[in-house]
């Protein structure tokens, strides 16, 4: 492992401050991807900035039924949070499905947001990459791609966006507050997860040293029926094949309102407008499901490995809504 | 935020300067680079072998130790992060010579073959039963699964941790 230094700030104008100041400084919090990334050589920092003393870490219920969740709180602590459970039961479970109960007490919420993808040849320096170096190319186009994405992918990158609980946040339009040189800004989630386009190395739009402080979930009475489901190669402590946040609420047997977003087959948590437009006042009925998902998965581009997905991905929606519409359709 | 701010920190390394943890409730004083893992610091500064390198790299779980009273993983964890914060490890789960509960269950029920992931399963184990997550085998296995046994011991260390919950229980 490369040295470096490190310090600890108190307050998060001195850790901005601190991070700003060298071009080659970045914040430490859980530290779960950062710690690993820079044993590997995949990160270089010369300096971190540790801010898990800031406190960022509350969970508030918002006077509207929302949520904001504090930067520096754990992902066991927002799973297991009242207010997480009973309104946003979505969020609580993508959280538990996440990695392992060790990871979720160390590794924060904004964290989350900024963790890097799980491609082996990101992760590989001998490896090209355009996310890690850019302009060398990509190496999983024709490379071991079965994990890889099949939405939202471009010529220069196909790697999948890791995390769980980004997928129900995108689906219930959170939005993430920062602090920054350039002061304090609040950036909608769908403007946060950037397309790899031809800048695969760029995943969020956030400044050298602007650091998340909270991530707000507003008021959504229909989370209050909503599910995240999640398959994979083994049954616990593994990423996404593709998975599922949705919520839905029904009345007189068609679908008043829909919220869907998929994870493990897009380059970014992928939110599922097409098959919400589909579902909009259409019955609830399975023959409905699978055809909002047949049109959200039209637009796939699956390589030989990862073909499968296109399939299971429209399965896994339609079993979160036969689930979630269980004797009412 | 202004310019100006003041920086009442003090920034360490990249060479080996003192940092200050307290380990099993005794204040040790080290000589680490900020890039020690506290894994490391562990084992080769302060001689306590008994959290365990498997992967090094969060797959494991044979290094989970606490840190103030959580779970986590030593080998992502820094070792200047943790001062100020109060880390336990298996030498530190009974008094000298005494056994805890979990780990007199795991001999009982012969939870391990090599012994390698055995004080990260009980580390774990000791908290999964204090977080209440030890109703059935399906829920221990699911809150157990960041401790990877490659013996495949698993059902006796399910057998042993529902051995602590049910004497736990028969004595409320």
């Amino acid at each position: 492992m490369r040295p470096f230094s490190y310090v600890r700030a108190g307050d998060a104008g001195t850790a901005i401050a601190l991070v700003r100041e060298r071009p080659d400084s970045a914040f430490l919090a859980g530290g779960t991807t950062e710690v690993d990334l820079v044993r590997q050589d995949v990160l270089r920092p010369g300096l971190l900035v540790d801010i898990n003393d800031l406190p960022l870490d509350g969970i508030e219920d918002l006077p509207d039924g929302g949520l904001r969740i504090g930067a520096l709180a754990r992902m066991s602590e927002v799973a297991r949070a009242p207010g997480v459970m009973e309104r946003f039961p979505v969020i609580s479970q993508a959280l538990v499905l996440g990695a392992s109960a060790q990871l979720r007490n160390m590794a924060s919420m904004g964290g989350n947001l900024c963790q890097r993808v799980r491609c082996s040849y990101f992760r590989d320096p001998a490896s090209p990459c355009n996310k890690r170096d850019p302009g060398t190319g990509c190496s999983a186009l024709d490379g071991v791609n079965r994990g890889h994405a099949i939405l939202g992918t471009s010529d220069h990158c196909i790697a999948t966006h890791p995390s769980d609980v980004a997928v129900p946040l995108t689906a219930l339009d959170a939005v993430v507050h920062t602090s920054g040189p350039g002061g304090e800004r609040a950036i909608g989630i769908d403007d946060f997860f950037l397309l790899p386009g031809d800048t695969p190395q760029r995943e969020h739009p956030l400044e050298h040293g602007e650091l998340i402080t909270a991530i707000e979930v507003p008021g959504a009475p229909v989370a209050r029926r909503s599910v995240y489901l999640k398959f994979r190669d083994r049954q616990s402590y593994e990423f996404a094949l593709a998975s599922v946040a949705a919520a839905i609420r029904i009345e007189d047997g068609t679908v008043a309102e829909v919220r869907l977003a998929l994870g493990g087959v897009g380059t970014r948590p992928w939110r599922a407008r097409r098959a919400e437009a589909a579902l909009a006042g259409q019955p609830a009925s399975a023959a409905s499901f699978a055809e909002a998902a047949r049109q959200e998965l039209a637009a796939a581009t699956p390589h030989p490995m990862n073909a499968f997905k296109v399939e299971l991905a429209q399965r896994a929606i339609v079993r979160a809504l036969n689930t979630l519409t269980d004797g009412e359709r | 935020m202004s310019t100006d701010v003041v920086l009442p920190v003090t920034e360490r390394g990249p060479e080996a300067g003192t940092a200050v943890l307290t380990v099993n409730g005794q204040v040790r004083e080290l000589q680490v680079e900020p890039r020690v893992s506290l894994l490391d610091a562990l084992r080769e500064h302060l001689g306590l072998t008994g959290s365990k390198k498997g992967c090094d790299q969060g797959t494991c779980g044979a290094c989970t130790v606490w840190v103030d009273g959580r779970r986590v993983l030593a080998c992502l964890t820094l070792a200047v992060a943790c001062e100020g914060r109060e880390v336990t490890t298996i030498e530190g789960l009974a008094a000298a010579g005494e056994l805890h509960p979990v780990q007199a269950a795991f001999v009982e029920h012969d939870a391990f073959q090599c012994g390698y992931c055995t004080p990260g399963q009980i580390m774990s184990a000791v908290k999964l039963l204090e977080e209440g997550h030890a109703g059935d085998d399906g829920e221990i296995a699911e809150w157990m699964s960041g401790n990877i046994c490659r013996c495949a011991a698993y059902p006796n260390i399910r057998a042993a941790i529902r051995g602590v919950r049910d004497a736990a229980g028969s004595e409320r």
